[in-house]
């Protein structure tokens, strides 16, 4: 049986008087794959934002890889191997591709490390997200399909052991969909577990072995895409009945 | 830039400037050299939090007065005990004083985004001055002279000076290249690129594994260090302070100014402004009338904004890009 490497307990968060997450479980192995849905509103970023770092939790913990990282600045985490894409592409817009993924690589992974290697490395990102040839171009003005590959080449170069994709896929076409679940499976197929966020369905059930589903800040159901979809609190959760 | 041609600039800049003070007796050209110089080493400090790390600041005239105050401060104390300091000392003491300033300051401020950083950055200048103000041993509101010392003998008398305002020259000069080093080792450095990661997104930049309070605290503290320095000779210079000039909101406009117009996202954008401005000022100071600089500044300021928003270094790169890519 595969290691654990996340396991997150009765986490909480509250903004105000307002309850985003309440006491949920999570567990996730080494290189699994964990598709995480809900309506909108029902604390799916705000999990991620706690897990990555992004927000600090109210209560609970979080276990990574043996150990307790709750209260460790996000950009400690990010270096232990936990890393994420945003929903909304936040590149560094003055710099070029190969810039952006340089930063990662430089902080994250090899501090002291040498330009010219980190450069190989890159440009061998680049490949993989289909950058090839592209390095030097201008990463603010990207198209969105673009801006999507791009949040995941630089969060690749941060070589992550998990994964976390917030909404990678949203607004894109269906062939763009498949062009960023590739490269997902790519990444996976190296050993990294990935937590997917998603709104597109089709997505999520193809490409989860596990899926669990938030509304209102409380885990509603667990278990495999085919148990999800047959779930009755899950269809009134998305449908309202 | 390549690295020969830096260095190769660097040392005809120290020559031009060595051989302007040996071949010119007239003071007011020290005056106005040293005065861009100073501005120049400013907008250089300035740049370093305000443009390559991306918060705008508009306390610099604060650290500025504080490098002076200091020296006011020890150009009183250290005599008292029967020591005579050379002038490094006073802009050590500037540095070291204002650098924990900034690193003081920055702890309490950078958690603060955009305006409301800004804002905190001017009340903490107007608090400096409140204290300046109000503390007598440096001479309150009213001010303090500083009587300008004999030109110093360097090197067991080889070098000597005719006058200490062309001492303060080569050493600002001395210290204005040194800005520049420093600023260009940054910008070109793994902590610069870091620096530019949280200018763009400074939350990317935490989850990509940038320590971002840690590089911004260092920022502001080399950022106070190189302000200190460029007002440690101040007092030297001018031989009156007071809270009133030293705080000038002149100063910290210009401070501004200079790396905006010359682009704030580059090495050199700075020098270029500081040069430029400072020139133009100079210039229009003598020839028509010294309120008149600080029009200059506003016009050229806003044409700069609306006509090149990344400076003119960034609008020439653009320019040149452009070229490029038509043929």
């Amino acid at each position: 049986m595969a290691e654990r490497i996340l396991s997150v307990k009765a986490l909480t968060k509250r903004f105000g008087g307002f309850v985003a997450l309440d006491c949920v479980d999570l567990q996730l192995d080494e290189g699994e794959r964990l598709g995480l849905i809900g309506p909108n509103g029902s604390g799916k970023t705000t999990m991620i934002n706690c897990i990555s770092g992004a927000l600090l939790c109210d209560q609970g913990t979080i276990i990574f890889k043996g150990a307790d990282i709750t209260r460790l600045a996000a950009h400690r985490r990010t270096r232990r191997g936990i890393v994420r894409s945003f929903q909304i592409p936040r590149p560094f817009r003055t710099m070029t591709i190969l810039q952006n993924l340089m930063v990662p690589m430089e902080y994250a992974v090899a501090p002291g490390a040498r330009g010219g290697d980190l450069e190989t490395e890159a440009r061998d990102i680049l490949d993989v997200v289909g950058f090839r040839g592209r390095a030097n171009d201008n990463s603010g003005r990207l198209t969105q399909v673009d801006m999507r590959k791009l949040e995941l080449a630089r969060a690749l170069a941060a070589k992550p052991r998990l994964l976390i994709s917030d909404e990678a896929m949203a607004g894109l076409s269906s062939s763009e969909v498949d062009e960023i679940l590739d490269i997902l499976f790519k990444l996976n197929g190296r050993g990294v577990a990935v937590i997917m966020i998603e709104h597109i369905m089709r997505a999520v059930f193809r490409f989860s072995e596990r899926v669990v589903v938030l509304d209102a800040g409380r885990k509603i159901a667990e278990g495999t895409p085919a148990q999800i979809v047959k779930d009755p609190l899950v269809e009134r959760a998305y449908l309202g009945v | 830039m390549r690295l020969g041609g830096f260095w190769g600039l660097m040392a005809a800049a120290l020559l031009a400037g060595l051989a302007f003070a040996a071949l010119t007796n007239n003071e007011y050209y020290f005056f106005a050299a040293y005065a861009i110089l100073q501005a120049l080493i400013m907008a250089i400090a300035w740049n370093i939090l305000g443009g390559f790390t991306g918060y705008v600041n508009f306390g610099s005239a604060g650290f500025f007065a504080v490098g002076a105050y200091s020296t006011v401060a020890l150009h009183k104390f250290l005599p008292s005990i029967g020591i005579d300091a050379p002038l490094f000392v006073h802009v050590l003491a500037g540095a070291v004083v204002c650098g924990l300033i900034g690193l003081g300051t920055g702890y309490l401020t950078l958690r603060l985004r955009g305006v409301y950083f800004a804002i905190a950055t001017l009340a903490l200048a107007i608090v400096g001055q409140t204290f300046m103000n109000n503390w007598g041993y440096v001479g309150a509101a009213k001010g303090t002279s500083i009587l300008t010392p004999d030109p110093p003998q360097l090197f067991w008398g080889y070098v000597s000076f005719s006058s200490y305002v062309k001492y303060l020259f080569v050493v600002m000069l001395l210290l204005s290249l040194m800005a520049i080093v420093i600023s260009r080792y940054i910008a070109t450095s793994r902590f610069g690129r870091g620096l530019a990661a949280i200018r763009d997104d400074e939350l990317a930049a935490e989850c990509m594994g940038v320590p971002t309070l840690r590089l911004k605290l260092i920022s502001a503290t080399v950022m106070g260090a190189l302000m200190g320095v460029a007002g440690a000779p101040y007092p030297f210079m001018v031989t009156f302070v007071d809270p009133q000039s030293a705080f000038s909101l002149v100063i910290a406009v210009n401070s501004i100014a200079m790396p905006m117009i010359g682009g704030t996202a580059y090495w050199y954008g700075p020098v270029v402004g500081a040069l430029l401005l400072g020139t133009a000022q100079e210039v229009l100071s003598v020839t028509i009338s010294s309120e008149l600089n600080v029009f200059l500044v506003g016009v050229v300021l806003v044409g700069c904004v609306i006509l090149a928003p990344r400076g003119l270094v960034g609008l020439v790169n653009d320019m040149r890009a452009k070229a490029k890519r038509h043929g």
